[in-house]
C-alpha cells in the first residue's frame, strides 16, 4: 500500500511541484491540497513546501498560520501524523507553534542561495533514518530568514532529547547551534531550512535529499502498516 | 468611539540584532560617534472602535499576541490615542 501525501500549497508557495515530483518518484501518492482546505484528504504524510506563502508580509507564516488548511495540518500533527515543513513551510510551522522557536533574518543580512553542508545530527529521527549518524548531506539553502532562534531553556531541553536533526557545517546564516532543522517533541513534526527536493538527482548535484524524503515514507508505511 | 493605535515592535533584549549593529557600525564612519545600542525595530499603526481607551489597548494587545509580534523574538509596546 503506497503512501498518500499531502502538499500544501499557500498563495506564494513554489517548490511544491519539486516536492510532488520526488515523491511520485520514490512511490509516494500526492495529493495537493490548497491552503483553504479543511482537511487534508486521509493522508499519512504532510509536507509545508518553500516559497513566499502570503507574500511573507509581517513575519514569514505569520499569515499562513491562519491559512483554514493549518486547523488540518495541527490535527494531524496531534494525532502523531507526520509533518515537515521545507524552508517556508519550516517558518510556517514555527509560527503556528508546532514547533520551538523561529527563523530570523540571516546574520549577515543577505538572501542566501548556495549548496551547504548539514550534518545529520540525530539519525534516529523519521526524518534521517536512512542517513547514517554524523553523515554529512549536500544540500542547498534558498533564504532571507534562516537563522534559527530559540531561548535557552527549550534548546537545553531539544538538545537533550536530540530534537535537532541537522546543523550546518559551516553555519552560513547564524543560526543557534548552527541549526538547520529540527523536530517537536513527539517527533512526528519536522522543519528544516535547506531543499532536500532540490537535491534528489545527482544531476541536479546531489541526491542526499532523497535519503530524508525516503525516511519519511517509511516511517508513514509503518504507520500505515500499523 | 474610533481610536488610533500605535504598535512599536522590537526585537527581545539580548536577540543579536544584525540591521542595528549594522547601522552602528556605519554611522561612526558619518562622523556620529558615540553612538551604541542601535535597535531596528517596526512600527504598526491601525483605528479600531472601542468603548474605551483601555479596551483598545486591550484589544490591540490581544492582536499582538496573536499576530503582530512573534513573542519568541519580539516585544511589543501599545500606545492608544
Amino acid at each position: 500500500m503506497s503512501v498518500r501525501a499531502a502538499i500544501v500549497s499557500f498563495p506564494g508557495s513554489n517548490c511544491e511541484q519539486d516536492c510532488e515530483r520526488v515523491l511520485r518518484g520514490l512511490g509516494a501518492e500526492v495529493v495537493r491540497v490548497w491552503h483553504d482546505a479543511t482537511d487534508l484528504g486521509g493522508c499519512d504524510l504532510v509536507v509545508l513546501p518553500g516559497g513566499f506563502a502570503h507574500g511573507d508580509y509581517l513575519r514569514p507564516g505569520a499569515i499562513a498560520r491562519f491559512s483554514p488548511v493549518m486547523q488540518a495540518v495541527a490535527d494531524h500533527a496531534a494525532s502523531g501524523g507526520l509533518v515537515a515543513g521545507i524552508c517556508n513551510g519550516f517558518q510556517v510551522l514555527c509560527e503556528a507553534g508546532l514547533l520551538p522557536g523561529a527563523l530570523r533574518r540571516n546574520a549577515g543580512l543577505r538572501f542566501i542561495c548556495r549548496w551547504v553542508e548539514v550534518r545529520v545530527d540525530n539519525a534516529d529521527t523519521a526524518l534521517t533514518a536512512r542517513a547514517g549518524p554524523g553523515q554529512v548531506l549536500r544540500l542547498p539553502i534558498n533564504h532571507f530568514e534562516g537563522n534559527y532562534h530559540v531561548d535557552a531553556s527549550t534548546l537545553e531541553a531539544m538538545r537533550r532529547r536530540g530534537r535537532v536533526t541537522l546543523r550546518y557545517v559551516d553555519n552560513p546564516n547564524g543560526s543557534l547551534d548552527a541549526i538547520a532543522g529540527i523536530c517537536n517533541d513527539a517527533g512526528n513534526v519536522f522543519g528544516l531550512m535547506p531543499h532536500p527536493e532540490r537535491a534528489c538527482d545527482p544531476l541536479l548535484g546531489s541526491g542526499d535529499g532523497a535519503l530524508l524524503f525516503g525516511s519519511l515514507l517509511d516511517a508513514a508505511r509503518g504507520r500505515v502498516a500499523v | 468611539m474610533r481610536f488610533a493605535a500605535r504598535v512599536e515592535v522590537m526585537p527581545k533584549a539580548g536577540i543579536a540584532d544584525p540591521e542595528g549593529q549594522t547601522i552602528e557600525r556605519s554611522l561612526p564612519a558619518l562622523g556620529y560617534d558615540g553612538v551604541a545600542a542601535v535597535r531596528v525595530g517596526k512600527l504598526i499603526t491601525l483605528e479600531l472602535e472601542a468603548d474605551d481607551a483601555d479596551a483598545a489597548r486591550a484589544r490591540v494587545e490581544d492582536m499582538c499576541r496573536a499576530l503582530l509580534a512573534n513573542p519568541v523574538i519580539e516585544d511589543y509596546r501599545v500606545s492608544i490615542a
